[in-house]
């Protein structure tokens, strides 16, 4: 498995899309350190790239990386590799990869910024710790979506209509939810339906850190203690997490009873 | 003990004298040295007028001591006045007291009487200087007084309710008086003023009071500059009052549901120049304020920047830096007839092509958003969805529920320094 991991990082890192990857976050984080001298409004830009941007770029790389090594994958099962660790070392050198540029992306013009120094390096390690984690968690439902679908162009679809799903249609359908029920409590059920979405989970542990103030106003009790205490974010940190390992396991099943 | 031939007087204590301001007018008056075991009552009765009674350390257990002539009380270091039963400590109904340096503690919350650590009556050109008054229910209490002035004290309560908590001072029907450089915590307002004009307060801290950091009742002409109020229930009240200035202070970590950096609610020509507002959930509240000038605050990571709630015009919001609000402004009602101009908005998108400073695109302050969140509170945890971000574009591209007439339509391109 490790053998995997290790080949799949390095063809990954010398690819020529995660270096444009790599680039585009550096350029647009250096940007943006050149427009704005003020830290917490950078971050708050990039945290809405972020948020968007790399669910997007997570599901359709996974999917492109899993059809453009079918061939290479079908190669190793024929050896006497178990599947697990073969889609578990992919799979992780895939992940291990995006995340890695993110973090240079992302990290370094603000760490010359001198992003350790200020009062904002909590939210920069949120920032930068959801970006990673949404990519982690796209490219597993990438590659199950790879997984179902020996269509590629079926499988492209499905992936951007998922992204799509998660980053804009779920967010309409839940305020569309709110302003039916707007006459009833909706404190638990708003809590609950933000559970399912990772995009939204991602950014409601930004929010505590950018916009505690306007979230503090809000008088429900509910709300209250859920987003005024560090066990709030403890929870949305543990189900981020289950985000990963379910999907990873739904990928894995799928791997050991697929007929390739 | 009171008599010419004291025997604690000495020439340095002359000096003393002249030093806190008695001296020259009254170079008959005595001073006495008091120690714990003497009886206060007795000897406050039998002072003459411009006498000094220096307390020495010790503990000093009484109450409702009486001040019906002009007195200096200094208190040595460790010199505390605790009250007996938990009743008043001090009475004042003299012009010209001045009580300096005393540590005051154990006055009890009573819901029939406002007892206060030092009560003054009818009295003018008083001084409160350098006290400390811990776990009162009021700290100093004002009615009818004029001309006096209240320096660098330390007041700090323990207060839970409400309704079982007083104020740190308590001004009531005053004028002509200056609250500065004080630190006033833990009560139920830091500041209260109700009925007093002409005052000014400057360069005091108060944090952690459940209820308001300063709130005004009924008081025209005041002016009250380069506070600090962090962590009150809500920072400032202005209620019901003219006049009203309110210069540099800062207003920060406000926090809850009817948290407020500064209410103002039915205030008349006032103006906000040059204040902090640092991560309230909402850094102004307006409701029913007219001819107000808000120019030169900054507002930074605020829930809300200013939220009005209608029944205001005529007002001008100028010069003012709008960085990195959750939402800068939203408005409840129509606006008319204020003006909105020359801000900077962190979140303005425009360009400059005639680099003039100004943005050459109106900038709408106020989103769809903010008009959703007020139907359902709830909807807060959609903010910075990229859904919502959509919506508003889409609004701001052609408004429906957000008011038209709201824009900025000189946004600047730089930070106002």
């Amino acid at each position: 498995m490790l053998k995997i991991f290790k080949y799949t990082v390095y063809d990954l890192i010398r690819n020529r899309w995660l270096i444009f990857y790599t680039g585009f976050f550096l350029l647009l984080t250096i940007a943006l350190i050149f427009l704005s001298n003020d830290v917490s409004k950078v971050l708050i830009s990039l945290s809405n790239i972020t948020l968007m941007l790399t669910p997007l770029v997570g599901i359709l790389y996974g999917v492109m990386y899993y059809y453009n090594s079918e061939d290479y994958i079908r190669f190793l099962l024929s050896q006497p590799i178990s599947r697990t660790s073969i889609f578990s070392g992919i799979f992780g050198g895939m992940a291990t990869s995006l995340s890695l540029s993110l973090i240079v992306g992302l990290g370094t013009p603000l760490l010359i910024r001198g992003v350790l120094f200020v009062p904002e390096f909590i939210t920069f390690i949120i920032v930068l710790g959801m970006a990673v984690l949404l990519s982690i968690i796209f490219s597993s439902l990438a590659f199950i979506i790879a997984l179902y679908n020996s269509n590629r162009i079926k499988g492209f679809g499905v992936a951007i209509f998922t992204w799509l799903f998660f980053a804009v249609i779920y967010d309409g359908l839940f305020l569309l939810l709110l302003l039916i029920f707007k006459d009833y409590p909706l404190e638990n059920i708003t809590l609950g339906l933000t559970m399912f979405n990772p995009i939204d989970l991602a950014r409601i542990l930004t929010l505590m850190n950018l916009d505690i103030s306007a979230i503090m106003g809000y008088t429900g009790a509910v709300f209250k203690n859920f987003f005024g205490n560090p066990l709030g974010m403890m929870i949305i940190l543990i189900l981020l997490i289950c985000w990963i390992v379910l999907p990873f396991y739904w990928m894995l099943r799928k791997v050991n009873r697929k007929d390739f | 003990m009171i008599n010419n031939s004291n025997p604690y007087f000495k020439p340095i204590q002359w000096i003393l004298i002249y030093w806190f301001g008695v001296g020259p007018i009254h170079l008959h008056a005595r001073v006495t040295l008091l120690n714990a075991e003497q009886d206060l009552h007795q000897i406050v009765e039998s002072a003459q007028p411009y006498d000094s009674l220096i307390l020495s350390q010790g503990i000093y257990t009484f109450e409702n001591i009486l001040i019906d002539k002009p007195l200096t009380l200094m208190g040595q270091e460790g010199a505390l006045l605790k009250s007996l039963n938990g009743d008043e400590i001090l009475l004042v109904t003299a012009d010209s007291v001045t009580i300096q340096g005393l540590t005051f503690t154990g006055v009890k919350t009573s819901y029939i009487k406002e007892r206060s650590a030092i009560r003054i009556d009818k009295g003018k050109y008083f001084e409160i200087k350098d006290n400390v008054i811990t776990n009162c229910f009021f700290g100093i209490y004002l009615e009818h007084v004029s001309h006096g002035v209240i320096y660098n004290n330390r007041i700090s309560g323990q207060a839970t309710t409400e309704a079982g908590s007083g104020n740190a001072i308590h001004a009531w029907y005053c004028s002509n008086i200056q609250i500065k450089g004080n630190e006033l915590k833990g009560h139920r307002d830091g500041i209260y003023f109700e009925f007093v004009d002409k005052s000014l307060i400057e360069e005091n801290l108060s944090f952690n009071n459940i209820r308001y950091g300063l709130h005004f009742m009924f008081s025209n002409d005041d002016i009250y500059r380069k506070n600090t109020f962090r962590d009150n229930g809500s920072g400032v009240a202005v209620m019901f009052s003219k006049e009203i200035k309110m210069i540099e202070n800062t207003f920060s970590h406000n926090w809850g549901g009817a948290s407020y950096g500064l209410l103002l609610k039915e205030i008349n020509d006032a103006s906000i120049i040059n204040n902090q507002f640092n991560q309230n959930t909402i850094g102004i509240f307006v409701e029913g304020s007219n001819r107000i000038t808000y120019s030169n605050n900054s507002f930074r990571r605020n829930g809300w920047a200013i939220k009005f709630s209608g029944g205001c015009s005529a007002n001008e919001i100028t010069n003012n830096n709008f960085l990195n609000n959750s939402l800068d402004l939203v408005v409840g009602t129509k606006l008319s007839d204020n003006e909105i101009h020359h801000n900077y908005w962190s979140e303005y998108t425009g360009y400059d092509l005639d680099k003039n400073n100004i943005g050459d695109v109106p900038h709408y302050p106020v989103k769809l958003f903010s008009y959703i969140l007020n139907q359902v509170p709830e909807a807060i945890v959609l903010m910075r969805s990229f859904f919502v971000y959509i919506v508003n574009f889409s609004e701001k591209v052609s408004p429906v529920f957000t008011p038209k007439e709201v824009f900025d339509p000189t946004p600047l391109m730089h930070e106002v320094q």
